[in-house]
């Protein structure tokens, strides 16, 4: 279970240019929930993932992972509880780097590591069966720099990467929005089906309304650095993008007039 | 050339490929533009050359050297993940103060090392012709760090390290100390220079507090070059391209100074060195900028 209490993180602070990201946003989220979170830009969501991936570190409030404070922890000791997909598919995965070395540095994610050979062959027959369900050939390239794959390419594998280990949260990062309709369609309906089989707890972030409706079970709006509505279960069933826009405009009492997002 | 030229050529190319595989790790793995390179030379010179005249055994005396270079490395790389210093400017900090902590070691400028036993005096009277003798040595030392190198960069920390020099937000999500990770690298390749600084002071005869003057362009030039000649398409080649680049850069020094009709002399040296690492990095570049010219 994820707790965030009362989460507040200021960019440039007592300067001209201070930036209240996020203004005391608190939110539990249930094991195993699958959560989309929409909002325009500037609206707090890359900093929300940040500061649960440990990249940003919170001014104030909490945050905890399963009753552990996790709030001074940076990255790399959160990695062991959360894992991440970037939105940019260079961001996710090492282009230097070959599928298999990509893929041997996922697999310690939140293990120590020592002197012992990070390429092993169990580890190479993990990593074959793994990509082979994706369809797209990439088992018979292991060795291949992952700087020669498509941008979808690299998205599935960086999800696949992901999820080699157990985790707390899965935190996605608009991570189909830098590819084509197609692409984004199959790395989307792998992530429902990868979510679904190991039952994880994930926080999307999307800029398309219609996605934040059709997958997951509960979705957030931010705004302003904070939740704007928080819908799920019945209330969530049957809503349309029009509703969410007018959801918005009754909360907030303003009306939402950003072009950053999508209403498709 | 004679071959006593020529082989003087292979030796210092093969300790100067220690110094390559120390700039390859910093500047290519870590993405880290390490200058403290220029320092933990003459180091790891002075401290091996002092011990062994002071009657330590020479093997101990390499150790300590190297193990100095490494904490030339620390500090360098400590200033830069700690203190944020810019990481060019904390290898320069390093540098500069390296040059008043080996003056320190030595007590004076220099230390000759005229009747020491080294490393190499064992093997002194071995029946072969003596300017063979430190090469095949040296070749010995070199491919023992080269497999241990690459055993390395392939282990899982290895690994990490190579991550978290081309995508270090990826490799923190990926549960890696990036920070401890850099620190380890630099401190590595800083002990390999020390290394290559006992060895040359060593087969030199001599350690100088000047010695190390240009060693990371020298060793940028072995790297640089060796890419331009190898492949670099897994771990193991790159590094030993890096290796062969250094050989190969030394003896195209002895022949261009060996050949009279050229007219260069020793102390061009560090001149043509640095003419030879901009050409090699910009000549790729020109090709391309070539290229987008004719599209235009």
């Amino acid at each position: 279970m994820i707790q965030v209490d009362n989460l507040e993180v200021t960019f440039g602070a007592d300067t001209p240019l201070e930036n209240r990201a996020l203004r005391g946003l608190s939110l539990t989220i249930p094991e195993g929930q699958f959560v989309t979170v929409i909002g325009s830009n500037g609206a707090g969501k890359s900093t929300f993932l940040n500061a649960l991936a440990g990249e940003v570190l919170a001014d104030n409030g909490k945050i905890l992972i399963d009753d552990q404070d996790v709030t001074r922890w940076p990255t790399n000791k959160r990695a062991g509880l959360v894992a991440r997909v970037f939105q940019d598919p260079l961001a996710g995965t090492c282009e230097a780097l070959t599928i298999e070395e990509n893929m041997a540095l996922a697999l310690k994610r939140g293990h120590g590591r020592g002197l012992s050979r990070s390429i092993r062959h169990e580890y190479q027959k993990k990593f074959q069966e793994k990509l082979a369900r994706l369809g797209l050939g990439l088992e018979k390239r292991l060795g291949d720099r992952m700087g020669l794959l498509s941008g979808g390419q690299r998205q599935a594998v960086s999800l696949l990467m992901a999820t080699l280990q157990p985790m707390k949260i899965l935190l996605l990062d608009e991570h189909t929005a830098a590819l084509d309709p197609k692409t984004a369609a199959f790395v989307l309906e792998l992530t429902k089906n990868i979510i679904e089989e190991q039952n994880l707890t994930a926080l999307m972030v999307t800029h398309s309304m219609r996605q934040a409706l059709d997958v997951g079970e509960r979705t957030l709006m931010l705004h302003e650095g904070n939740i704007a509505f928080d819908v799920e279960g019945q209330d969530r069933e049957g809503l349309d993008v029009p509703d969410l826009l007018a959801l918005f405009s009754k909360t907030k009492g303003e009306e939402l007039s950003d072009d950053s997002l999508l209403l498709g | 050339m004679s071959s006593i030229a020529f082989f003087g050529a292979v030796e210092s190319g093969l300790l100067f490929g220690l110094v390559a595989f120390g700039v390859f790790i910093a500047f290519r793995v870590l993405d880290f533009p390490d200058l403290t390179v220029d320092g933990s030379f003459p180091l790891g010179a002075a401290v091996a050359a002092t011990l062994i005249v002071t009657g330590w055994n020479p093997w101990l005396a390499t150790a300590m050297a190297m193990v100095a270079g490494c904490m030339a490395g620390v500090v360098t790389a400590w200033l830069n993940v700690r203190l944020q210093i810019l990481n060019l400017l904390a290898s320069i900090l390093t540098m500069i103060a390296l040059y008043s902590i080996n003056l320190r070691i030595m007590g004076k400028p220099n230390v000759a090392l005229l009747g020491d036993e080294t490393v190499f005096t064992p093997f002194e009277n071995w029946d072969i012709p003596f300017y063979l003798i430190n090469p095949i040595i040296l070749t010995g030392f070199v491919l023992v760090v080269f497999f241990l190198l690459v055993r390395f960069m392939t282990s899982e920390i290895g690994l990490a390290m190579r991550a978290t020099g081309v995508n270090d937000k990826m490799a923190r999500a990926n549960g890696v100390h990036t920070g401890r990770l850099t620190i380890l690298g630099v401190a590595v390749a800083n002990g390999l220079v020390g290394l290559a600084g006992a060895l040359f002071a060593q087969s030199q005869g001599t350690a100088d507090v000047t010695m190390g003057v240009g060693t990371i362009v020298i060793g940028l030039a072995a790297v640089i070059g060796g890419e331009a000649i190898l492949s670099t398409r897994t771990i193991a080649r790159w590094i030993f391209a890096c290796l062969i680049g250094a050989v190969l850069y030394r003896l195209a020094i002895a022949v261009a100074l060996n050949a009279d009709w050229i007219g260069l002399k020793a102390q061009d040296l560090n001149l043509i060195t640095a003419v030879l690492v901009t050409l090699a990095i910009v000549m790729p570049r020109m090709k391309l900028l070539k290229r987008r010219g004719g599209q235009a």
